[in-house]
């Protein structure tokens, strides 16, 4: 036996109390680690590195449209190979399922967007046919649709110039993913952005955002640069963007995620504090006759305060450790899950700002119970009072 | 046996308890000679325990001086004391006070935990002093798998394992029945004449006093007598 085995025995004095408390040091770890990451990503500055698709949207937010005028300007500017658009339809199926619906130019995006896969036929059809709507292969199966089928549509936005928020649309092709990752982006409709533009009762001729693709993956910051710097100071000013960034934006306009991730993190914290602090505590209380013995026996203050300590930061640790490790896995899944998109990557200062926390939770829990233990005269503490 | 293991002079405890003062012994000197098996008795709060305490090194005297093995342990500070009770006396209580979590061998070798012997060390150590109590057999049970008699045997081996010279025991058959007290008490006897251990035990009980080679009555924090 070991001073470090006998700390192991003792924190399993009562299994089922020291599981419950070690899972939820994991589970604290675990959102601790993932909403870390969350944080860092919306934290990160722009990574140009590799984006061969820019975004342009509006500076002040992708809900203002900017002119489709733009489009010549745009592919003017060096570097830029095409240029497609997209706006946002707010489109809700049935009683109220939303779904992804955008108002495209449909042979743009095809150019654009090699990935997604479809047989010509069908984007010639879904570019000359006024009503026709496209929609992917994830989205076809979910609902059950076929090409041929008239799909009703409701726009929570936009009504047609009859007042109706209620649209009809002609599914003329389903696309699918050229790979895993492309595959799991079919969650998705396009419709023709002209009859969109044409029909509906609001602003003409805008979309939400342009996608510019590059002649050169290089040259993507220096475009950007181009890009927003063309339309400074005019009445449609530009934020020019990755794709990544461009979808995190999405997810920021949810709040503050800084703030968000940072209170959330607070809540669990202090929750474990309380919980592994109450577990030492009681731990502590019910075997002080136990350490009162280990000073009979000569070990002294000091060390009977290690012992304790000890118990709480193997504790903390182990279970602040795998519940890191979890958070890595996972971290990774969602990335590979996401087709790279989020990545959710426990980096070396997430996991060192674990470690701090880990070492800082430990002291907190333990350091009350410990110099408890350390106060204990053997006298008193073997009779009972 | 006339050299001097413990010596007791003037002592006086006082027990502050909020505001009351009690005073439990009073002035009481005693020599307990090396070699010696000596049995404390008296009523309820006489001081045996307070008496017991001190000489072990667990509390210091309000005044007085203690002598134990030649060390003056009521000078020394808590630190000292310490290291002084891991190599110069060994404990046995009433209710056994064993870690519930480890093994019989864990608690003997937990004393040894203290000293700079190699891990092999500790368990040979461990294996004679379990084999000196007779449970060589039950090396590996945790204590409630253990007869009250079995724990009592590997405590008095947890207070054996590093060799102390003075053993100290508070009511150590208090929790146990007449066949196992006495098989307890005979083992403290072997241990008093085979192995030379002085020891001195606090009990109520004129049986269990009658394996002392003498008895030493208490009673309102003053020595009454000896008996032979």
């Amino acid at each position: 036996m070991t001073r470090s085995g006998f700390v192991i025995a003792n924190l399993f004095r009562r299994r089922t109390r020291t599981i419950l408390t070690l899972l939820s040091v994991i589970m604290a770890f675990l959102l601790f680690g993932l909403l870390q990451s969350v944080n860092h990503i919306f934290n990160a500055g722009a990574d140009f590195v590799g984006a061969t698709r820019l975004m342009v949207q509006a500076r002040v937010s992708f809900t203002s449209p900017l002119p489709v005028s733009m489009v010549p300007k745009l592919e003017a500017v060096p570097g830029v190979a095409r240029v497609a658009y997209s706006q946002w339809f707010g489109g809700v199926w049935q009683e109220n399922t939303p779904l992804f619906v955008f108002a495209i130019d449909p042979l743009r995006y095809r150019d654009v967007y090699p990935e997604y896969l479809m047989p010509d036929a069908q984007w010639q059809e879904f570019a000359h046919t006024r009503t026709a709507m496209i929609a992917g292969r994830q989205l076809a199966n979910q609902y059950g649709w076929k090409i041929g089928q008239k799909i009703p549509i409701s726009s929570n936005i936009y009504p047609q110039k009859n007042g109706s928020k209620a649209w009809a649309f002609d599914l003329v092709g389903i696309f699918d993913g050229k790979d895993e990752d492309w595959k799991k982006r079919t969650n998705v409709a396009f419709i023709n952005h002209d009859y969109f533009d044409e029909a509906n009762q609001f602003g003409k001729g805008r979309a939400n955002f342009f996608i510019l693709e590059l002649t050169d993956a290089n040259r993507a910051e220096a475009v950007s640069r181009t890009v927003d710097a063309m339309f400074e100071n005019s009445p449609d000013e530009t934020k020019t963007q990755t794709e990544k960034d461009f979808n995190l934006g999405f997810v920021k306009q949810v709040g503050d995620i800084g703030l968000i991730v940072r209170w959330i993190l607070f809540a669990v914290f202090f929750t474990l504090l309380l919980v592994v602090g109450n577990t030492m505590a009681q731990s502590v209380r019910e075997r002080v006759p136990e350490l009162a013995v280990l000073k009979t026996l000569g070990f002294t203050d000091g060390s009977v305060l290690g012992f304790v300590l000890a118990e709480a930061v193997a504790l903390c640790l182990f279970g602040g450790l795998l519940g890191l490790l979890l958070a890595t896995t996972l971290g990774a899944m969602v990335e590979k899950g996401t087709g790279g998109q989020f990545a959710l990557r426990l980096d070396v200062s997430v996991w060192l700002i674990g470690i701090a926390a880990i070492v800082l939770m430990s002291i907190a829990v333990g350091l009350l119970p410990a110099l408890r233990a350390r106060r204990l005269r053997i006298v008193d503490a073997l009779a009972g009072r | 046996m006339s050299e001097s293991m413990v010596q007791v002079r003037s002592v006086t405890k006082v027990y502050e308890r909020g505001k009351q003062k009690i005073e439990v012994l009073h002035g009481l000197t005693l020599d307990i000679p090396k070699g010696d098996f000596v049995a404390l008795m008296g009523p309820s709060g006489s001081g045996k325990t307070t008496l017991l305490n001190l000489i072990g090194g667990l509390d210091k005297p309000t005044s007085g001086e203690i002598v134990v093995g030649g060390s003056r342990i009521d000078q020394l500070s808590s630190g000292q004391l310490a290291h002084w009770r891991a190599h110069n006396v060994g404990f046995v209580f009433q209710f056994y006070n064993l870690m519930p979590v480890l093994s019989a061998e864990g608690n003997v070798e937990l004393p040894l935990l203290l000293t700079r012997l190699s891990a092999a060390q500790r368990r040979k150590n461990v294996a004679v002093a379990l084999q000196v109590v007779g449970l060589a057999d039950r090396a590996k049970h945790k204590p409630r798998e253990l007869s009250g008699g079995q724990e009592q045997r590997v405590a008095i081996a947890r207070a054996l394992v590093s060799d102390p010279q003075l053993l100290v025991c508070d009511e150590p058959t208090g929790d146990l029945d007449r066949k196992t007290a006495e098989e307890i008490l005979g083992l403290l006897q072997v241990l008093n004449r085979e192995h030379g251990k002085t020891i001195v035990i606090v009990t109520h009980d004129p049986k269990a006093a009658e394996f002392a080679r003498r008895t030493l009555h208490l009673e309102k924090g003053q020595l009454l007598e000896q008996a032979a």
